[in-house]
């Protein structure tokens, strides 16, 4: 200590006893004082990438117009509309360049190209990070509070989500999350909030449970709660992980509160000899076009058909064969909101299917399941958790409110501070690992997490994560011009008694009607403009198929004359398209004449043989439908119309528009309106 | 403390020295490929591809099918437990990046592509005994525009280009006179210039004097959805497009 001081001392005197020399030294002090602030200005991080910057392109043909172009400083785009800051381009300097195509070095590569201006949106909006810092580290990956780090590439298309509420053709990743935050019902338990005051609405039917007792048993209650993706792979039921006293307490409340409903018991008055011919049941299952909606495993394990209605792989198992058969005798009776149709089979009919798809089972499936009748301990324990669960956020449930608010509100999940967010151990900490990571296994974050275990693939956690990441605050407060609203389904129900008939054909869950409905089969808005009546009657009798490369198709309903006629009627008056001129007639004149020109234009002029069958033995064309009698199957005004402009009759129709001259659509239109089909033929067989 | 501190600073010259010496070693560990752990209980004298080349991927986003190479011997078979580490530019992922062939002698990875829109070179390298052999593996990643044109394929161009044919979609293309040409056939379609092939896509074939069986697009899809196609078609040619542009005297 003393050295330390003696040594200290005679600096002083060495430095200080001299006014001059005392004076020089601090004349000195100030003048390195005064040079560190240029220094560190000059030794600054995006001082360096601009010389790098400069020293790439300078050896570059284009080297004299990208330096103009090039100035140094601090650059910044500044959108107070958007509240951006931006400095990003003060290191990223040939975004906008696009003579650098070539260079993929970081930060200096050009920006790939997108719908927007890189000046007019600045970069956090889609990208995050702090667009105000100028230093790498805090610009990319800050992680104090208030602020996030820059987002991963993978979630880039949530940037789009905050402006685009509606769907873009260019992010399939974001679309398939949105449509997963409907379909997997998270948003029954989770309430969703879009910056236009939307609520986001489920589009799941989770079936109700208070008839549950009627459709099937106790065991397989508890089997399907133990593990639901055992029954059935495609399922959106989540795993809730119950221990099996668990599960069979739940099973013990749902099917002691389970009321009986009059129509499922009734027995079929059928005798059981019909049934024996053993190809009945599958040859009826596929004339039903039941593939349509209902996936079967096959033998290699893959789900074959559609995703619409549940998989049927194991249905024996689940349903009583007295149940079963009331569902195929009118599904509407169980559960008045179905989108299955009333398929008006016969008995004979619904025995053989009902006998087919009781043959779709597993022995294995639940055979050891053995449960002794509930006690009023487990009734009451299976209650509790139901509330405990949530279950009756998502199914109607005896005795059981549905839950408000259950889960916590996600509106604005893409904001959330990272403070508030409890990470794992070893976790990176960003929201957007943190939400992947909930997504994929709710229950690693505590054992007293209510979440389920959902079966999601890596890509469909990936949606969802940019789905939920794209709900932030800023999208909330995005300028009212830039916000592009959702197009929402309408409310849309056909009308009076035919309208009932469509309900309970649920032509609506295939088909679209006035903005309301299914995407499988064709709009039908126009439908009335389009076709011919007596097309119309015969294909409701039996629907034959248009389009050769189609696998989902239009299913028999077996209506009664009346029916047909009645819903023929309400089709031809009412849905009819204003565009269309009812009066449109073709010239008579030179008729022949017209017809073979129409002809040619068809053949060489348009080459429409490329996508349609018009000449079976000479066309191969596979893509729309075959023409052989459209001559009388559409109207002449509709088939004009359509040429002369497909899409204005039905939006993203992969016909393009030709452009076609008045005259060329009026002959084509009549050359194919000569096409009547080999005598007439209406319906098969 | 202190003392600990003082004795430190003793050694003088010498502490320092080995002060420093020593955080420059760790320095250099630190920048050394992650060191797995794993053990090479074989080795192999050639390595293949048996699948996940040549993918079509999108930027930042995994690859649909992993990436999986074997490891074989002088004879041609499988090597079980040769080491096979996988490198590839910045941004690309590997996991994992060093893998055991398994008792298929073949090892398996998932490769995330970087955030620039290209063609990726990846490698596959094992050691021999004396040297180690490198596998050369292709991937490419789509931008935005690229993808939006390969969605936009698919719904308007694919059911006659892609001879490929599946259940839920059948080709068209067996069905055509005039044989369509594949988006990937770089031989021909490099040599068409973007206004070539933008006046296809807008006119339909008889612009350029080629079959109508092509109709045109122009009043169907906007000049945005052109240029995206187009820019699709340039990103997935093989052999690669080379744009011609300007010609930098690098160097």
């Amino acid at each position: 200590m003393q050295r330390i001081g003696k040594i200290l001392s005679s600096a002083w005197t060495a430095l200080f006893a001299d006014p001059v020399r005392a004076f020089g030294v601090v004349s000195l002090v100030l003048l390195i004082a005064l040079a560190i602030a240029p220094a560190k200005e000059h030794f600054g991080e995006w001082h360096r990438y601009q010389r790098q910057y400069l020293k790439l392109i300078r050896n570059r043909g284009d080297a004299v117009s990208l330096q103009r172009r090039f100035q140094a400083g601090i650059h910044q785009i500044w959108l107070p509309n958007l509240g951006v800051v931006d400095r990003c381009t003060t290191c990223h300097l040939g975004l906008n360049e696009a003579g650098l195509g070539d260079v993929h070095q970081q930060p200096f590569s050009k920006h790939p190209a997108i719908p927007h201006s890189l000046d007019g949106f600045g970069c956090v909006i889609c990208h995050g990070g702090q667009g105000a810092a100028t230093t790498v580290s805090e610009a990319h990956s800050s992680e104090r509070a208030g602020e996030e780090p820059i987002l991963p590439a993978r979630y880039i298309e949530s940037g789009c989500g905050q402006c685009h509420q509606d769907q873009l053709p260019g992010t399939p990743q974001l679309n398939l999350g949105r449509s997963m935050l409907r379909r997997y019902g998270c948003v029954h338990c989770h309430a969703i909030t879009l910056p236009d005051g939307n609520r986001v609405v489920a589009t799941d039917h989770p079936p109700s449970l208070s008839h549950i007792a009627d459709k099937t048993t106790r065991e397989w209650i508890f089997s399907w709660l133990k593990d639901p993706q055992a029954y059935s792979a495609s399922t959106t039921m989540p795993d809730f992980k119950l221990s099996d006293a668990d599960a069979s307490d739940i099973s013990a409340y749902l099917v002691s509160t389970s009321t009986p409903l009059p129509g499922d018991t009734a027995a079929l008055d059928v005798k059981p000899a019909i049934t024996a011919d053993p190809s009945s049941g599958p040859s009826l299952y596929g004339e039903s076009f039941c593939s349509s909606c209902h996936a079967v495993q096959n033998a290699a394990g893959n789900l074959v058909g559609g995703n619409l209605g549940p998989e049927l792989t194991r249905i024996g198992n689940k349903a009583k064969p007295e149940w079963l058969s009331a569902w195929l005798r009118n599904p509407r009776t169980y559960d008045a909101t179905t989108p299955m149709p009333h398929y008006r089979f016969t008995s004979q009919q619904i025995a053989i299917l009902s006998g087919y798809l009781q043959s779709k089972s597993d022995p294995d499936y639940g055979a050891n399941v053995h449960l002794d009748p509930g006690t009023a301990v487990q009734i009451a324990h299976g209650r509790k958790l139901i509330v405990e669960l949530g279950c009756a956020a998502c199914h109607e449930i005896n005795g059981v409110q549905k839950p408000e608010n259950f889960a916590p509100e996600l509106s604005s999940i893409g904001s959330k501070p990272l403070a508030q967010i409890l990470f794992l151990p070893g976790m990176e900490h960003t929201l957007s690992i943190y939400i992947a990571a909930k997504v994929r296994q709710p229950r690693a974050f505590g054992t007293n997490v209510k979440m389920p275990q959902f079966t999601v693939t890596t890509a469909q956690i990936d949606a969802l994560t940019t789905a939920l990441l794209a709900l932030t605050s800023r999208s909330q407060s995005m300028p009212d011009d830039l916000r592009i609203a959702e197009t929402r389904e309408t409310n849309y129900q056909p009308a009076g008694h035919p309208g009932k008939l469509m309900t309970e054909l649920a032509c609506l869950s295939c088909h679209r009607i006035n903005g309301m409905g299914g995407d499988m089969a064709p709009d039908l808005s126009w439908e009335g403009s389009a076709v011919q009546q007596q097309w119309l009657v015969g294909f409701l009798k039996n629907p034959n198929t248009l389009r050769p490369a189609l696998i989902r198709r239009m299913p028999r309903f077996n209506l009664s004359d009346n029916d047909n006629k009645e819903l023929t009627d309400y089709i031809l008056a009412v849905y009819q398209s204003p565009s269309i001129d009812p009066d449109f007639t073709l010239p008579a004149m030179n008729a022949a004449e017209t017809v073979e020109h129409g002809r040619q234009l068809f053949y060489s002029k348009y080459a429409c043989q490329a996508c349609h069958i018009v000449d079976t033995k000479t066309d191969k064309g596979y893509i729309g439908p075959t023409l052989t009698q459209v001559g009388s199957r559409l109207t002449a005004a509709w088939v004009y119309a359509w040429l002369r402009n497909p899409q204005a009759l039905r939006p993203g129709t992969i016909e393009p528009n030709q452009n076609l001259s008045d005259d060329d659509a009026r002959a084509l239109t009549a050359f194919l309106m000569s096409l009547k089909g080999p005598g007439g033929r209406g319906a098969k067989q | 403390m202190t003392r600990y501190f003082s004795s430190c600073m003793t050694f003088r010259p010498f502490g320092w020295v080995t002060l420093l010496a020593l955080t420059s070693l760790t320095g250099c560990q630190r920048s050394a490929p992650p060191v797995s752990g794993l053990k090479p209980t074989a080795t192999g004298t050639a390595i293949v591809e048996t699948s996940g080349g040549h993918q079509i991927g999108v930027t930042g986003t995994a690859l649909n099918d992993p990436l999986v190479v074997q490891v074989n011997d002088d004879q041609g078979t499988a090597v079980t437990g040769a080491l096979v580490e996988f490198h590839g530019p910045a941004g690309v992922n590997f996991d994992p990046a060093v893998v055991l062939t398994d008792s298929s002698g073949q090892a398996t990875t998932s490769v995330t592509l970087g955030s620039i829109a290209e063609r990726y070179q990846l490698s596959a390298v094992t050691l021999s005994k004396s040297r180690s052999i490198t596998l050369e593996i292709v991937e490419t990643a789509l931008g935005y525009q690229q993808r939006l044109g390969s969605i936009l394929a698919d719904k308007y161009c694919n059911r006659c280009h892609d001879p490929e044919s599946s259940p839920e979609r059948v080709s068209n293309y067996d069905n055509l006179a005039v044989k369509p040409h594949v988006f990937t056939e770089g031989d021909t379609l490099n040599k068409m210039s973007d206004a070539d092939l933008t006046s296809i896509i807008v006119h339909g074939g008889p612009a350029l004097d080629r079959s109508a069986l092509m109709p045109p697009y122009g009043n169907t899809l906007s000049a945005a959805d052109v240029r995206a196609l187009i820019a699709y078609m340039r990103a997935v040619a093989d052999p690669p497009y080379q744009p011609a542009g300007t010609v930098y005297a690098l160097k």
